[in-house]
């Protein structure tokens, strides 16, 4: 191995690939899920939380991250490099606010984000980063929220729901089947299907679910556990009263 | 040096013998004065260059006392329609009126504009870069830069050259999503907000006619006149201002130019009404 790093880790396959990127996204699907839904006014972003081990304090564990006092984030994959991602955000949120005297859109944040991810998918010696993210927040000058999904490969997309890590693909099913702007014209319709969607995977309940609730012009709402229980609690008595209907229906 | 020696002046290198300095050294070749590595051998002797070189100096600080020739007169206000902006035309190297129908205003987007004074090439040269700022933003962000965010591009970019002598009053005038927008940047790095600027030689003559009439609730052909009356009040006094006042109005739609007159036309139409 050469002293210098003038070899580049990512290169093409013979069939188009860039290998060290799609093994950057198999590492973004072991992490664990989070969970992200627009509605009129409301953003919702829901992420599982691993138990954590006996003696280790829980609050060291965050993956919902506030970049700014406006756009929140919630990631998927490995944590250490997302704390590097995270940081050069801020950064460049305080200095996108010193030289152009207004706060970031949330779509420049992610296309700055997504511009680090690709260089370094092009550059001598660095490896991609194995983290997806989703940025929700709201414009200073609009009252439409939004939310964007980056992937290691540095391509970026606007989405009205979405799920990034473990078992997502079932996470983003359910929400193509159970999204429509009725359901999360209200608060409370957002905060629930965002809750379902998770719990789709995470079925141990609110001790491993974190959800913050997004809106304008308020700061940044972490719901407690006795919330979500009651949010769990409304969405499971559903799920029975479903399966009777269809029990009753199918005789 | 030789000069100094055919017109009799007492003239002698130190250290140095005669006949080195002559034509007909041994060396051969004539002596010009420019090679001489001691700087002391181009003065007389008895030039102090110590004491004399106060002279020269800037009392302020460093650099040497050079007079900048900002001359013109530029001026905007915001009013309840827009912005007015009037400047003169006038350009001039010492007393040599250099040319009478210069553009000091510079069109940096159909929203933008900026003014020049001070140094027309350091003007032209970094409102251009501006210029050229502010279609990459809106390229990038799909979205028209503020006037604050433009003129603090031009801001941080003339500070970086402090101290290099850069000699830029500019204001940046426009229109953005929080309405009108008028900021005074200079090469020191100044940057203002204001409603009200005048920059340039004529400007305190400018400003004694703009700070007597200046209202908010202007008409915008009451805001032209003043503008104007102010511009041709500094023509009037000022050497260095002159040729053709030019206007602009900005509002939501831009731009616009709206005349071109001599400043001489303009002074007898107020001399006739003064009749």
């Amino acid at each position: 191995m050469t002293g210098r790093y003038d070899r580049a880790i990512t290169v093409f396959s013979p069939d188009g690939h860039l290998f060290q990127v799609e093994y950057a996204q198999e590492a973004v699907k072991q992490g664990t899920c989070a969970v992200a839904v627009r509605g009129a006014d409301t953003i919702v972003l829901a992420v599982e939380k691993k138990a954590v081990a006996k003696l280790q304090e829980e609050r060291t564990v965050r993956k919902i991250v506030q970049l700014d006092k406006h756009v929140v984030m919630a990631f998927a994959g490995l944590h250490a490099d997302a704390r590097v991602l995270i940081s050069r955000a801020r950064v460049e949120c305080q200095s996108h606010q010193l030289t152009v005297e207004d706060p970031v859109t949330v779509e420049y944040i992610t296309r700055y984000l997504s511009q680090i991810k690709q260089q370094y998918t092009q550059s001598n010696g660095r490896r991609p980063f194995g983290v997806s993210c989703l940025l929700a927040g709201f414009d200073n000058d609009s009252d439409i929220p939004r939310i964007y999904q980056t992937d290691p490969a540095g391509n970026y997309f606007e989405w009205k729901a979405n799920a990034i890590g473990r078992s997502a693909k079932t996470v983003h099913e359910f929400l193509e089947k159970n999204y429509s702007d009725d359901i999360v014209a209200e608060r409370k319709g957002v905060i629930k299907l965002a809750i379902k969607a998770l719990f789709e995977v995470v079925q141990s309940g609110a001790k491993n679910m974190d959800v913050a609730v997004i809106r304008k012009g308020t700061n940044l709402e972490m719901l407690s556990q006795d919330e979500i229980s009651s949010y769990i609690k409304i969405i499971e008595k559903e799920r029975e009263e479903e399966a009777q209907r269809k029990k009753g229906g199918g005789r | 040096m030789e000069l100094f020696r055919e017109a009799g002046f007492p003239y002698k290198i130190e250290g140095r013998q005669d006949d080195r300095r002559s034509n007909n050294s041994t060396t051969g070749r004539p002596r010009c004065p420019f090679d001489e590595e001691d700087i002391n051998s181009l003065m007389p002797i008895n030039f102090g260059v110590i004491e004399n070189k106060q002279h020269f100096q800037n009392e302020g600080g460093p650099g040497p006392r050079i007079k900048m020739n900002h001359g013109t007169t530029t001026l905007a206000f915001k009013f309840q329609h827009g912005i007015a902006v009037v400047v003169d035309s006038r350009a001039t190297a010492g007393s040599f009126i250099s040319s009478r129908t210069v553009e000091k205003v510079l069109a940096i987007n159909q929203y933008l504009i900026g003014t020049m004074a001070g140094g027309a090439a350091d003007c032209m040269y970094w409102e251009r870069i501006l210029a050229m700022h502010c279609n990459l933003y809106e390229l990038r962000n799909k979205r028209r830069i503020s006037v604050a965010a433009a003129s603090k591009i031009l801001c941080n970019l003339v500070y970086s050259y402090k101290g290099s002598r850069l000699s830029l009053g500019t204001m940046i005038a426009g229109w953005d999503s929080k309405g009108p927008g008028l900021y005074y940047v200079d090469s020191d790095g100044t940057r203002i907000s204001g409603n009200l600027f005048s920059v340039g030689s004529g400007s305190p003559y400018a400003y004694s006619v703009l700070d007597t009439e200046y209202r908010w609730d202007l008409s915008v052909d009451e805001a032209l006149d003043l503008g104007q009356k102010a511009v041709v009040g500094a023509t009037f006094r000022d050497s260095a201002s002159g040729g053709f006042i030019n206007s602009y109005i900005i509002n939501a739609d831009g731009w616009k130019h709206i005349s071109h007159i001599d400043c001489f036309d303009l002074i007898q139409k107020y001399n006739s009404k003064k009749k």
